[in-house]
């Protein structure tokens, strides 16, 4: 069985309220009971109230597969890339350093590579992973082309991402604002980005103090 | 007399909270449930629904509910982990009896014994100091059918005026201006009109943390164009991306509403066939805001003159529009004012009882709305009817085979009660599902009130705060262990259902009260042999009121996932938007849309007071309290859900870096802040998301760490409703000695719970440190 071609697994983080509930329902999954594979942190909270969420971008050529001295990572049919298989994964941790989304996980007292599978055990059969099902403002969402397409009309998709000299494709759509220029997200260059205005600014301390 | 028999740490050895994890069946991934219970969510006014996975009289887990059309399988991390507050190591399973020889100080006690207890106690106090001598305290989080029985015990069996609930603290203030203005109290559209509108306008309310799921209904606006305008003291996660957002002063949400009105006036924003087809009193409203000049209105709320502009602009010129408002505007002692401030600007646009034009406050508790119309209040009975209304009286007394003049006079609100037990009127208490020595402001009184009662008893699953200093508690149901009915945010009841039995010697609580009534030797109209017994009175008693249920059934509820009251006739669909056109009510009957015998909505002229409380030299800075995403409320659940103390594991006092700097204070370091009441020491966290001349505390906590020990007992004059929202205080590192006291309150408050089957009793086992922490 294999996720059924019309589903498509979208991420908006500009929805994102950081309320943890992908990452508390990931953990409640069959395959990694206990184990939240999803991260979400926040971008600078000192700054910012922003929080990002990150599953797996599922990449066409993922990384961590071809960094993989054990062939232990398979990027199935359908495009996911699946969680390392136990008897082969030798907890070497070369994937948990490549990926440039920074999503494997090593769990050492398993001694094994977990990650996001897109929950495959029920995305294969038609329903919505566990954090896509959650999420209470569509920041992840899962469902088919025709559901996003009316369901976002101000949005529109990009699956291409720069991390310096690598260029990387995935399955998992980012959703950015329909009126928006970039063709790929830069990456390396957003974090060099200028902080958000501040709406304190002309707030003066009370007189007493 | 009632007091905490013995040291906090050694109530907290013995009951709680320890933290829960998922173990055993819970965690195992090859184990299958034996059935899924469609039900809700035990926690907000949102009242998703969810599926729960049962095996073993125990919940495993959860499973998305998608075909419950409010949140279509969402939840937020409450939804997702409450399970946990099942199979508890902290869960009381028997009756208990204050022992100060026992451990943790209650030693238990067999059921019926502890019934006859109460019972013979409660009999004392009335026959030595009368019926008003025993107070009754109940909550918002019950079902419908608990709230109606609680209001009918304390008026049939009982005969006491002391009754009122934790309401109190949160709705009041809406439900009062909504009466006011549209004759009726409750939210005037289904959530499927938000994301239809132009611009959906939010104040004092923090969407992303106390209404999660009201989310993606706001960005679905944005996506398709609309506008989002968030008020509010801090720059919540709404606020990030709200199109405009105004950082406005603790406690001016109202100066903000006159100004906007202001300037709709001055532009003619304003819909007058509306107003004078469907309204009366613009008039005198619009002579009233006439001095809320731009300038002044800026001055006053402290806001950029600019932004007051802009926001009038986007919500004058919008041709649909969806007003939000909760606590934030609410817990203020012109609370009602405030809220009737946001009902003028809605009545003077028009934009109300149409597709996407609509209104509502975001009811807090599950049952906010239910457990505020069927008879629990103060002041309240069945149906939304009044107890100082003799045709109400008249009407309710049938129902219940009494006669009008044998039911007591309207009583008082909760706060009053705990003044009422300082001077000797109330002498005994019953408490159900409500937590006031965390939740109540200044709870250093509170606690005080609670140890000067003569008797004291609570229903509890859990040994909350408050039932520390209970003479007896008594072991009743959680939300999974009973079926019954609740009414969330936008009047939709819905039907919860029971997955599990309770434990041991627990009751539903229905029984307790019944059980109570019987061995008072007072059982009529006390003899309910299920929830659906209650509910089938519960319509007859709501039918010709204003909160007509009389035509939904349980299998009505079933079959359409939910039915919006108004419902007056079993054919009758229900009623998911208010005010249409044309629409009949039993109060306007057929003369216009709204619930006033000429059918027109009322501009009020909304009176502004300050604070009752302004910053001085002393206490130079503002306080305004709420919630985090992962607890809720007192915290009597949530705080023993392990995976949600993790996520927020401690009270942080927010401020910002320019304040911080001030007062010489780092991130994460121990402050005290301070005010005339008392004191609370809790971490910095220093953020620019709020302003510079305001702190931030959430309240879920009872320890020394715990804001309602600061906050202020200054109420509203009309809906009573605490002014959580803003009080003076000073901030400073905390001591030595203080900073050692919260340290130690923080660890025992993190204490993990030993695992046990379900079944097992709570006493006597061994307890600590037994559980495993998931990474
Ligand atoms: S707390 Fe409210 S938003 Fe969260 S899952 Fe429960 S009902 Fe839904």
């Amino acid at each position: 069985m294999s996720v059924p071609e019309r589903f498509g697994f979208y991420l908006d983080p500009n929805r994102c309220i950081g309320c943890r509930s992908c990452v508390q329902a990931c953990s409640e999954c069959d395959t990694h009971k206990g184990h939240a594979m999803i991260h979400l942190d926040f971008v600078d909270r000192a700054h910012s109230i922003q929080t990002v969420p990150m599953v797996c971008m599922h990449c066409d050529s993922p990384t961590c597969a071809e960094v993989c001295p054990a062939d232990a990572i398979k990027r199935t049919e359908d495009g996911v890339v699946q969680s390392a298989r136990k008897p082969r994964c030798i907890a070497c941790s070369n994937c948990v350093l490549a990926c440039p989304f920074g999503v494997p996980k090593m769990n050492s007292s398993f001694d094994l590579m977990m990650k996001c599978d897109m929950c495959y055990d029920r995305s294969q059969a038609g329903k919505k992973p566990m954090c896509a099902a959650v999420c209470p403002s569509g920041a992840l969402f899962f469902g088919t082309r025709e559901e996003v397409a009316s369901l976002r009309p101000r949005s529109r998709i990009l699956d291409r991402f720069e991390f310096g000299a690598q260029t990387i494709t995935t399955k998992v759509k980012l959703m950015v604002p329909r009126d928006s220029t970039e063709l790929q997200v830069d990456v390396t260059g957003a974090l060099e980005a200028v902080p958000e205005e501040d709406p304190f600014e002309e707030i003066a301390l009370e007189g007493f103090l | 007399m009632s007091q905490t028999p013995q040291t906090p740490l050694e109530i907290q050895d013995r009951f709680g909270p320890h933290l829960n994890y998922a173990v055993g069946a819970r965690l195992a991934t090859e184990v299958e449930p034996e059935r899924l219970v469609a039900t809700h969510c035990c926690f907000c006014g949102q009242q998703c629904g969810v599926h729960l996975k049962v095996r073993h009289n125990q919940v495993i887990g959860f499973e998305p509910r998608e075909d419950f059309p409010f949140n279509r399988g969402m939840l937020c991390p409450k939804g997702v982990k409450r399970y946990l507050q099942g199979a508890h190591p902290d869960r009381i399973q028997t009756a208990l009896q204050r022992d100060p020889d026992a451990p943790g100080g209650f030693r238990p006690l067999p059921y019926s014994e502890a019934i006859r207890r109460v019972a013979s106690e409660f009999d004392r106090i009335q026959s030595t100091f009368g019926p008003d001598a025993i107070g009754v305290l109940s909550g918002a989080s019950l079902t419908t059918e608990k709230t109606y029985l609680m209001g009918k015990f304390a008026r049939v069996c009982l005969k006491t005026r002391h009754i009122d609930y934790n309401g109190r603290l949160c709705m009041v203030s809406a439900a009062a201006a909504n009466k006011m203005a549209f004759g009726i109290d409750r939210a005037a559209n289904p959530w499927s009109d938000i994301p239809g509108a132009e611009v959906v306008w939010v104040s004092g309310a923090n969407v992303a943390e106390c209404a999660p799921i009201t989310t993606n209904y706001i960005w679905q606006a944005r996506e398709n164009g609309g506008k989002v305008v968030v008020v509010d003291p801090r720059l919540t996660p709404l606020a990030r991306t709200a199109d405009l957002y105004l950082p406005i002063k603790p406690g001016r949400d109202l100066l903000l509403f006159h100004g906007v009105l202001h300037l709709m006036i001055q532009h003619d924003w304003l819909d007058h066939d509306f107003i004078r087809q469907h309204t009366v009193g613009f008039e005198a409203l619009a002579e009233h805001v006439r001095p809320w000049t731009p300038a002044r209105t800026a001055e006053a709320t402290g806001l950029p003159e600019k932004k007051i502009r802009q926001a009038a602009e986007l919500w004058g010129t919008a041709r649909s529009s969806f007003l939000l408002h909760a606590r934030g505007i609410e817990h203020s002692t012109h609370g009602v004012q405030n809220c009737l401030g946001a009902i003028n600007m809605v009545l003077a646009s028009g934009r109300i009882g149409r597709p996407h034009c609509g209104y509502a406050t975001i009811t807090g508790q599950a049952n906010g709305q239910g457990g505020r119309e069927h008879g629990q209040k103060a002041d309240q009975l069945p149906g939304g009817r009044d107890l100082a209304n003799p045709e109400h009286r008249a009407h309710v007394a049938k129902v219940w085979g009494v006669a009008p003049e044998s039911l007591p006079p309207p009583g008082v609100d909760c706060y009053e009660m705990m003044r009422r037990v300082e001077t000797g009127q109330i002498k005994g208490l019953l408490s159900i599902c409500f937590n006031p020595k965390v939740s109540l402001p200044d709870s250093t009184f509170v606690a005080r009130m609670l140890d000067k009662l003569e008797f004291f008893a609570a229903i509890d699953f859990f040994v909350s705060e408050t039932a520390q200093h209970a003479d007896v508690i008594l072991p009743g149901s959680l939300h999974e262990e009973d079926e019954g009915t609740v009414t969330q945010v936008e009047g939709r009841v819905i039907k919860i259902n029971q997955a599990l039995d309770p434990p041991g010697e627990a009751r539903q609580d229905w029984r307790i009260i019944q059980d109570l009534a019987q061995a008072l030797g007072r059982p009529h109209g006390m003899t309910f042999h299920s929830p659906r017994e209650i509910f089938d009175e519960l319509r007859q008693a709501s039918a010709g009121g204003v909160a007509d249920y009389s035509g939904i059934t349980y299998e009505k509820i079933e079959a359409q996932n939910g039915v919006f009251w108004p419902c007056p006739a079993e054919d009758h669909p229900g009623t998911p938007r208010l005010f249409e056109e044309g629409s009949w009510n039993p109060v306007a009957k057929g003369a216009g849309p709204f619930y006033f015998p000429d059918g027109k909505a009322r501009f009020q002229a909304a009176l502004y007071t300050p604070p009752a409380e302004e910053v001085d030299r002393d206490y130079p800075l503002m306080l305004t309290s709420g919630r985090v995403i992962s607890h809720f409320l007192s915290g009597t659940q949530t705080r023993r859900i392990g995976p949600l103390v993790d996520q927020y594991p401690e009270p942080r006092l927010e401020l910002h870096p320019r304040l911080a700097e001030k007062l010489g204070i780092e991130d994460g370091e121990w402050v005290s802040v301070e005010s005339r009441r008392g004191l609370a020491t809790l971490r910095a966290q220093v953020v620019t998301t709020i302003r510079p001349d305001t702190v931030f505390v959430p309240y879920h906590w009872g320890d020394r760490r715990s804001i309602n020990r600061v906050t202020h007992a200054a109420q509203d004059p009309i809906s009573k409703i605490p002014e959580y929202k803003v009080c003076a205080v000073r901030v400073r590192r905390a001591s030595t000695e203080e900073r050692e006291a919260a340290e130690a309150d923080t660890r025992s408050s993190m204490q993990i719970g030993a695992t046990r089957a379900a079944g097992e009793t709570a006493l006597g086992s061994g307890r600590l440190g037994q559980g495993v922490r998931p990474s």
